[in-house]
């Protein structure tokens, strides 16, 4: 066993991210991989004969931009489809509403809500640069050490130095709900609906829970090609993104299995000492670093029996139920919404019309029910990358929100009046959509729980919210990416700082490997 | 004992009640986990002295029992105490503790490894939440049984006698810390070898049903050497006498502490040897290994008190008048004819040798007077006598 042997349980982005700085730095890392590709939930697949989409995350907007530096993507074969994508919010009237940043025209904008946008989003954006700052960093423990007292330091002063006003705001903010933010702020119910729609995707919350505002502004750190807050479809989809890092990785020296499904990480007098295959087969290494999330890891991978007592409850503890929903369409025709311009089908579309709509769709999935009607965000990837189905054909991407993970029904049985209601919900604003669907696939998140081995199905890995956030993500305890048990590293989203395509969690855990030099 | 209708009363009857109320003449009895048991019945001199000399008989139905079995139950215990439950065979009892993952003690107790992988964990304190957390990742099923099983003390030098004269064969050769069973009217009465007053003395259980049966045997078996009902003060004074410690007393339970600090680890209790640093994984390893190499913050010590006046809540002074503890337990001893306590001390304070003052006040005839009494650091324990440890048990 060689002391900087380093085996990466997953082949997501953070994994890869992870394993490319790793291997940078000159550590012998092996990426295991339990899917035939690389990519885990940022990942193209075929889902009819022909048809290709991406088939959890479809869009990009979170990368962390030193990491495409550093890794050198672009030189990997990174390209965008499409970038500074226009937001369209339909109206089931026609009249739709366009967003892009600050600027807002359409639906039922007046001119002192555009006026408003403007100035809200640029306060947005300098409260998310507050979590920038502490983005990529190793966030620190609650400790007397000077160290740590440091990173909290520089969070505070980061927090101070927006100036007295600002940082009112933001302490005042932070934690609560995008409802009453919003309603303070505008009168346009579907330019609300649209903006409380970011608050809330992928999380098992509505526009009046608390957190919504916190992930509002998580969603505003991203940048794409230097502009904050802008949308980008990659080429080839979003397993663009991941096969490029797969291809950094390998040329730093990491080598990388596919369909090596780990089934045990191994513990021998309390401290890790490898993984074990499904096929049995036993790979030792000093260090194993999980982009699993964090419950997989720890209940599945590890077992709890490992950990003392008031670990393995933190881990059960962790909240992860997943909320959201993958719709594919294969269309033999680009859909006709009803008052929309074709032009505007390269955009995001969004079904969200009112935040009062996106609240009640979100009741439902409290008591284990899906939404009557769901509420939906659209990409039409061959818009722009026509190459992922046959000639002039299209694909139909869609996150539906809300399907819970613990439906009461169960998804063997859920699924098909899932695929119905959301099937009624696309007919009303784009009328004959259902008569060009040549293959339909929805993912429930038990189908997403199997398919990318997310525990819940949650995107995030776990709740994006104050008490899984920073210092708490995934568990006081586990949040600077080494673990109570010796040798085991997270590295995914269920880690600081969480989830989108972004990255940032699985350099940081390699930083941190890094720091601590050869020992584990 | 069907007590679905518990939310009705206040205050549970032990299965001795109708026994146990007849004989409390002085009808003083205190809450101990929702049970009323006895203070003292009539004398707490005789009580004591009962124990000491002849045998006393202590209602032990509230004490929290639950039973573990299942395939991981060995593994679910080593996890969960701090010793090796490994090394305990069937039919064996030890003596344990359990901590949080900061390496406090939550509370200490005897696991009972009955037939293999069936155990039982015995202790003051309800633990069904903490033994349920702990229970994550194990297949192990844990029953609380504290309702289900009655049980006594029966502690003293004829003890052994009394439970032969019982009808109990062969009980002299059962071990100290060892388990037997017997037929007793139908049911099993299951008997073990241990006690919380130092002394030679049996732990006896059976089903509620068969408790007042069981109670009317014991004590017509034992008329003729002395047996007698006795209450918690008794039991308190040959605990502190045999060294033992207890729950609320000597130690706050750790998931009972709010306040940083006041909490204590095993080895400032004095039960380094508890715990087993070989094992790979067990609450509060990390804390405790932690500790070790560290240092610990305090040392719960035996005290021997110059003069007879007992140090109960007294401070703890070194030479330089310099408060470096409090006693936690206290009294004077009737049987090792000292005044004994126990006491949590500063680290480094209780070294043998180490020059150390409490501060001990008392009343004579309501008048207040104050002494400063030596007191010596004792690395034994107070009263341990041969009849303790020797089988076959003797008759006395």
């Amino acid at each position: 066993m060689t002391s900087n042997n380093v085996i990466i349980v997953g082949g997501g982005h953070n994994g890869l991210v992870c394993a490319a700085y790793l291997a940078g730095a000159g550590h012998k890392v092996t990426v295991l991989e339990a899917a035939s590709q690389v990519g885990g939930a940022a990942v193209t697949r075929e889902f009819a004969p022909g048809f290709r989409v991406s088939a959890c995350a479809h869009l990009l907007f979170m990368l962390n931009p030193e990491i495409y530096r550093d890794l050198g993507l672009e030189q990997q074969g990174f390209e965008l489809a499409a970038n500074d994508l226009e937001t369209v919010s339909l109206s089931s009237t026609g009249g739709h509403l366009f967003l892009s940043g600050s600027e807002a025209r359409g639906g039922d904008l007046g001119p002192e809500d555009v006026a408003r946008l403007k100035k809200f989003n640029a306060r947005m954006l300098k409260f998310a640069g507050v979590l920038r700052k502490v983005y990529t960093g190793r966030p620190p423990r609650l400790t007397s050490q000077w160290s740590e007292l440091k990173t909290l330091g520089k969070l505070g002063l980061a927090i101070r130095g927006m100036g007295r006003d600002d940082m009112r705001e933001f302490l005042r903010i932070a934690g609560i709900n995008i409802y009453d933010i919003l309603q303070e702020q505008f009168d346009s119910e579907m330019l609300k609906g649209a903006m409380a729609w970011d608050a809330v995707l992928g999380g098992h919350l509505g526009p009046r829970s608390n957190n919504s505002m916190l992930n509002y502004l998580h969603r505003l750190t991203g940048e794409v090609n230097g502009k904050r807050g802008a949308l980008a479809s990659v080429k080839g989809g979003m397993g663009g993104v991941t096969q490029a890092l797969a291809k950094a990785a390998a040329a730093a020296g990491a080598q990388i299995r596919t369909s090596a499904v780990v089934s045990r990480i191994l513990v021998e007098n309390g401290v890790v000492t490898g993984v074990e295959l499904e096929n049995g087969e036993k790979l030792s290494a000093s260090r194993v670093v999980s982009s699993a999330d964090p419950r997989t890891t720890f209940i599945d991978l590890v077992g709890l029996r490992h950990l003392e007592a008031g670990v393995a409850l933190q881990v059960r503890n962790i909240r992860s139920r997943g909320s959201v929903a993958k719709l594919h369409l294969a269309l033999d025709a680009l859909p006709k919404f009803t008052g929309l311009d074709p032009q505007a089908l390269g955009g995001r579309i969004l079904i969200s019309p009112s935040m009062v709509e996106l609240e009640q769709a979100f009741d439902f999935s409290k008591y284990g029910e899906m939404s009557e009607s769901p509420m939906m965000e659209i990409t039409l990837p061959t818009v722009h990358d026509p190459e992922l189905a046959p000639g002039g054909k299209h694909v139909l991407s869609a996150l539906v929100q809300y399907a819970p993970y613990e439906l009461k029904q169960g998804w063997e049985n859920g699924r098909a009046e899932l695929l119905q209601r959301t099937m009624a919900v696309l007919e009303r604003y784009a009328p004959g959509v259902g008569a060009s669907v040549l293959h339909s696939e929805i993912l429930s998140p038990a189908d997403i729980e199997r398919e990318f081995r997310i525990a819940g199905g949650h995107w995030h890995h776990g709740e994006f919210a104050l008490d899984q956030f920073m210092m708490t993500r995934p568990f006081y305890g586990s949040a600077q990416y080494a673990t109570p048990l010796p040798g085991l590293y997270l590295c995914g989203a269920g880690s600081h700082p969480g989830g989108g395509v972004m990255g940032c969690a699985g350099r940081n855990a390699a930083a941190e490997i890094i720091a601590r030099g050869g020992a584990a | 004992m069907n007590q679905k209708e518990h939310f009705r009363k206040f205050v549970y009857q032990t299965a001795f009640d109708s026994r146990t109320s007849r004989l409390n003449q002085l009808k003083a009895v205190h809450r101990w986990k929702d049970y009323l048991v006895a203070d003292a019945y009539e004398d707490v001199a005789l009580e004591y002295f009962a124990m000491r000399n002849s045998t006393g008989v202590f209602d032990l139905c509230p004490m929290t029992k639950h039973k573990i079995s299942g395939p991981d139950a060995l593994d679910y215990l080593n996890r969960l105490l701090t010793r090796d439950v490994s090394k305990l065979k069937p039919a064996r009892v030890s003596y344990c503790v359990w901590c949080d993952d900061d390496g406090q003690v939550i509370d200490d107790g005897t696991v009972f490894h009955m037939r293999e992988g069936e155990y039982m964990l015995c202790s003051q304190e309800r633990q069904l939440d903490w033994l349920s957390i702990s229970a994550l990742g194990f297949d192990v099923t844990i029953e609380e049984v504290t309702h289900d099983i009655a049980a006594l003390a029966v502690q003293g030098p004829t003890s052994c006698a009394i439970l032969r004269d019982m009808g109990l064969a062969n009980i002299e050769k059962l071990k100290p810390f060892g388990i037997t069973w017997f037929d007793f009217e139908g049911s099993e009465l299951m008997v073990s070898r241990t006690g919380f007053t130092g002394d030679l003395g049996y732990e006896v259980w059976i089903e509620p049903a068969k408790a007042e049966a069981l109670w009317d045997a014991l004590f017509a078996a034992g008329r003729i050497r002395g047996i007698r009902a006795i209450g918690t003060h008794a039991l308190e004074m040959t605990r502190i006498e045999a060294g033992f410690i207890q729950a609320g007393v000597d130690f706050l339970p750790a998931d009972s502490a709010v306040r940083h600090g006041r909490t204590r680890s095993p080895f400032e209790l004095g039960l380094s040897w508890l715990v087993d640093f070989k094992k790979p994984n067990f609450t509060g390893r990390q804390a405790l290994l932690a500790e070790k190499e560290r240092g610990s913050r305090f040392n719960l010590v035996k005290l021997d008190i110059e003069g007879n006046k007992p140090a109960k809540d007294a401070y703890i002074y070194n030479g330089k008048n310099k408060v470096v503890g409090t006693v936690t337990s206290a009294m004077w001893s009737p049987t090792a004819k000292a005044n004994i306590a126990l006491a949590s001390l500063h680290a480094p304070w209780g070294k043998p040798g180490d020059d150390l003052y409490a501060e001990i006040y008392y009343q004579r005839e309501l008048k207040w007077n104050r002494v400063k009494a030596r007191a010596t650091v004792v690395e034994g324990v107070f009263f341990d006598p041969e009849r303790r440890k020797v089988t076959p048990a003797r008759d006395y």
